[in-house]
């Protein structure tokens, strides 16, 4: 029998969080509340053009604030050799310009100083000449022929091309079109989003000359790839070098890559010696930080008339900005974009695509996304529909037939990936029966006649999680596994460290639960720490939902580990011999008479007090996990809207989540991820994306101009689960955390296109603004490309 | 002064003005001298230690700032520290009693409403004045109410749900 898991807080408890006791006293402690004695502060001084050469940089009344302790510009820096370093993509990116500014908000110049007040006027003191150049805001003019080139700071570039990628079977593919009966064709954009966290960025540098360390506290949502990238760009030795992720205020994507702020912090607090905070403000963030989507995809699918996907080909513009320094798997440059359509059985399928430079932020990032399966899944969804309105097939009925079936796994993707379980047909059923189907086709006929538009949108997918195995990810060379080390003290207390780092999801909660599950310890006697390089174990981070795929899997395989030495040990204690022993939830006993048996605890004091001969005294160990394939999570997301004619303002009606993510460690934690990534699904579908002018002038570079929901935009959503566990994974988990956000969006898209069916219009490109879908109702056309900005305008 | 040590600056900015003070926060009068510029946040995080209060958009938006001023939710990012003289103030800090949490804290822990805990001091406090006008609230109405407080992760149902499930608790506590 053992322990009542759900009682010591084991798999399955609902465990309220072990984080919020101190945030809800107000006692977390973020970038920002970090007072370290003798701190000076800096400030980002950062260019208000979006291209231009840089003439010259004056700091003379900069330096002359009484409280200024020093300007950094990006000459001081090239004398360093700091004015560029490598991005995590094999580019490089200015850390402060020295030739020119490649877009509006780029570092140009830092000032520290004693209070952060004085550091912001005298950013203001600072004069600097430009020669303003002509600017590219989006691939199509970055194309062009003649196009000026950004990057003329790369020896080998001649053009506005980051890469050319393809990927799939193209004779196939081709073979499969030419005997389709339809095909079906679209095009659409996945405008720039900002994954904007409600805490900037931020960093803290103290160099200690006395003992040559170097501390940085930093907003980092994976510390140990910082201390590769540091040792490498900053050439200090690796063992001198400690990075601290304190507690984030969300993160989502936007605190995995470098930025020049925190390089400027630390070459500051190396000349100054004394520790320098840079807290960004949130137009820094917003204009110069890790930017999402911004992609044009276009697509084909070839189709027989009742109904079979023959094959799919896709092309990708994606615009990178200035620099491309989101990080993606080594391998693969368009990310993960080719898991598109893995959850249809699809013969074959063709992928090119191309990543441009133009002058705006780097963009690119993985927002809440396992490197760009949103715009793949969001394509994949409306082309499906697109195809299901083709064919005249109702859009539930036109995905059943072409789902992978429950008995084909493992199976192989059109683009190559291995699926390994999953029950497509179940989780569609529960949704549509969750949100009454039939009940609401016939509502909407009957609105119909009454001139009233209602729709419901449909989006399913499977999408790859928990990057990655060894043999295919990587991040500039090091392999994405991760890891966890756990160390049981004297009384069966325990601490445990992983590579993984919070930012909300609650690890210290879940990964203690887990610990719980594998050893009977209770989760309230196991403390979790993470985000310090010298104490936690190398890991690669937190992002693309591989926690709980990839760490987790390391937590529940350490305690495997622990469990073995406890056998051992309660063999000795029992005075049997270990095949002699059974183990149940926390305890070992004799298995002849299951009445004699010792607990882990009783193990632990053990380990420290009476350990047999030959045996290694302590009760601690580390594990590294490298998962052998990636997860896959299956989602159907269904949204019912009526859309008002009159205006162009939608409602969402209802709202029905169905989410298989495997075996859920904690269910409330689960439902809060799913209920958090569906109103980022909302937003995306609704109101918000960042744009910019012809000049390259940032539009979005607040919360007055970039809309974020709040509570009272925000719909409510009904959540339903359906468990298939990961058949490869330890406990079975498959990671959750960006589900709703890659899959949601096209559920509410496909809605408000329902609800227009008929009208002739094929496709409004989100974010849905009323304007936008009025334009389409009243002029009976699409609506495409980035607003205000069309695509005609090039 | 009752400092046993002041560090003064060798050459002290002499022309920047400065004000003396007085806030009461969270129920202890509190002194400070403060250039006329210095944003009550400032004051609050830097000044006095209260890290609970936190900033985030600096344009008034976001409310991860928000602090109770005489009773009332306002933003102290967008407040100068010499507006608040003579002023009373509640921080997150001054939530809880001596010994227990206040039933919105419990509610926000029970329902699972926090996660990176970012804007999570703002929406209590803004939820504390919401309550103390209205003990019975509709969904809609407490949604109407945190419109000026911004969460990125929890997409709000929980939160409505912990600010609904703490003005029980409140009635409750006020029929004893
Ligand atoms: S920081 Fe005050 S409202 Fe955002
Ligand atoms: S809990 Fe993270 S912003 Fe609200």
């Amino acid at each position: 029998m053992g322990l009542d898991e759900i009682k010591i807080g084991g798999l399955g408890a609902s465990r309220r969080r072990v984080e919020d006791n101190r945030f809800i006293r107000g006692k977390g402690n973020y970038i920002d509340d970090i007072v370290l004695p003798g701190m000076l502060h800096m400030e980002i001084l950062r260019s208000p053009l979006a291209h231009a050469r840089i003439k010259s940089i004056d700091a003379t009344k900069a330096w002359a604030i009484p409280g200024v302790r020093l300007v950094l510009t990006g000459e001081t820096m090239a004398s360093r050799n700091l004015a560029w370093m490598p991005t995590l993509s094999y580019d490089t990116q200015a850390v402060l310009a020295t030739d020119k500014v490649r877009f509006q908000g780029q570092e140009v110049a830092c000032v520290v100083a004693d209070d952060p007040y004085i550091a912001k006027d005298a950013c203001e003191a600072i004069v600097v000449d430009y020669e303003p150049l002509p600017v590219i805001i989006n691939p199509q003019q970055a194309l062009a022929p003649n196009a000026p080139l950004i990057r003329d700071d790369k020896e080998n570039q001649r053009d506005n091309v980051v890469f050319d990628w393809v990927v799939g079977d193209k004779d196939g593919t081709d073979k499969a079109f030419a005997k389709a009966d339809v095909v079906s064709k679209l095009e659409l954009h996945y405008p720039r989003s900002h994954p904007s966290p409600m805490e900037t960025c931020g960093s803290i540098a103290d160099f200690d000359r006395s003992t040559s360390k170097l501390t940085v506290y930093m907003t980092t949502q994976a510390p140990h790839i910082i201390r590769a990238a540091v040792a490498l760009v900053a050439e200090l030795p690796e063992h001198m070098i400690r990075i601290v992720s304190p507690d984030l205020g969300g993160g989502f994507g936007n605190k995995v890559p470098v930025y020049p702020g925190y390089v400027a912090s630390i070459l500051a607090s190396i000349l100054l010696e004394r520790p320098v905070k840079w807290i960004e403000d949130k137009t820094g963030n917003l204009i110069s930080t890790g930017f999402a989507r911004d992609i044009y995809l276009r697509g084909e699918m070839a189709l027989r008339k009742d109904g079979k996907i023959l094959g799919v080909r896709m092309h990708t513009d994606s615009d990178h900005g200035a620099f491309f320094s989101d990080a993606q798997p080594s391998k693969f440059k368009i990310g993960l974009m080719h898991s598109a359509f893995a959850c249809y059985d699809i013969p074959a399928a063709h992928l090119t695509a191309r990543g441009v430079y133009t002058n705006k932020a780097p963009g690119g990032v993985a927002y809440r996304c396992s490197f760009r399966v949103t715009e793949a899944m969001f394509f994949q969804e409306r082309m499906v529909q697109a195809a299901a309105d083709d064919l005249g097939m109702d859009q539930a009925e036109f995905r059943r037939i072409n789902f992978v079936r429950d008995d084909d796994f493992p199976h192989r993707t059109p683009f190559g990936f291995l699926t390994d379980s999953g029950q497509y047909g179940k989780c569609l059923d529960v949704g549509l029966e969750a949100i009454g189907y039939q009940d609401f086709l016939r509502q909407k006929a009957d609105a119909a006649k009454k001139g009233r538009l209602l729709g419901i949108g449909i989006s399913t997918m499977t999408e790859p999680l928990g990057a990655g195995n060894s043999r295919e990810y990587d991040i500039l060379g090091i392999k994405m596994f991760d890891s966890a080390e756990l160390r049981v003290h004297l009384t069966g207390k325990a601490i445990l460290r992983t590579g993984a780092k919070t930012q909300g999801q609650g690890h210290e909660t879940t990964w203690a639960q887990i610990v719980a599950h594998e050893l009977g310890i209770p989760a309230d006697d196991v403390t979790v720490e993470e985000g310090d390089t010298d104490t936690a174990p190398f890991g690669m981070g937190t992002y693309a939902s591989r926690s709980t795929p990839v760490a987790g899997a390391a937590v529940a395989m350490v305690s495997r580990k622990i469990r073995a030495k406890a056998r051992k040990l309660a063999a000795h204690l029992l005075e049997v011999s270990e095949e002699d022993i059974e183990w149940e939830l926390g305890r070992f006993y004799v298995r002849s008479s299951p009445d004699r048996g010792v607990t882990i605890q009783d193990c632990a004091m053990a380990a420290y007090t009476n350990v047999p001969d030959g045996l290694e005294p302590g009760l601690e160990n580390n594990a590294y996990y490298d998962p052998p394939n990636l997860t896959w999570p299956f989602a159907c997301y269904i949204a019912t809207v009526e859309v008002d004619p009159e205006t162009g303002v939608w409602d969402v009606l209802n709202m029905v989540a169905v989410d298989d993510c495997g075996v859920r460690i904690n269910p409330m934690i689960v439902e809060g991820q799913i209920m958090g990534g569906l109103t980022e699904a909302y937003a995306m579908a609704s109101m918000q994306f960042i744009t910019f002018d012809s000049e390259g002038n940032c539009v979005g570079s607040n919360y007055m101009d970039y809309l974020l929901p709040t509570a009272w935009e925000t719909p409510g959503f009904e959540l339903h689960e359906v468990v298939t566990p990961c058949p490869h994974h330890p406990i079975g988990a498959k990671g959750v955390g960006e589900c709703a956000t890659v899959g949601g969006p096209a559920a509410f898209v496909n809605a408000v296109m329902d609800a227009l069916k008929g009208t002739g219009v094929r496709n409004i490109d989100m974010p849905l603004l009323p304007d936008r879908v009025y334009e389409a109702i009243t002029q009976r056309h699409d609506v495409s490309g980035a607003p205000p900005v069309k695509m005609d305008d090039t | 002064m009752s400092s046993l040590y002041v560090e003064v600056s060798p050459e002290p900015a002499s022309d920047v003005p400065v004000r003396r003070v007085t806030i009461t926060v969270n129920g202890e009068p509190r002194t400070a001298d403060v250039e006329p510029r210095l944003l009550l946040a400032h004051l609050l995080r830097s000044g006095f230690g209260l890290t609970g209060t936190h900033t985030g958009c600096d344009t008034t938006n976001c409310g991860v700032c928000t602090v109770l001023f005489d009773g009332t939710p306002i933003k102290s990012c967008t407040m100068l520290a010499v507006q608040a003289d003579g002023h009373e103030v509640l921080t997150v800090e001054g939530l809880a009693g001596a010994s227990e949490l206040h039933p919105i804290q419990e509610a926000f822990k029970d329902e699972h409403g926090l996660q990176c805990g970012f804007c999570t001091p703002g929406m209590m406090l803004t939820a504390k004045a919401f309550l103390e006008d209205n003990p019975d609230p509709t969904e809609d109405e407490v949604r109407w109410a945190l419109s000026g407080n911004m969460c990125r992760c929890t997409g709000y149902q929980n939160i409505v749900k912990s600010v609904l499930a703490a003005a029980e608790m409140l009635r409750a506590k006020a029929g004893n």
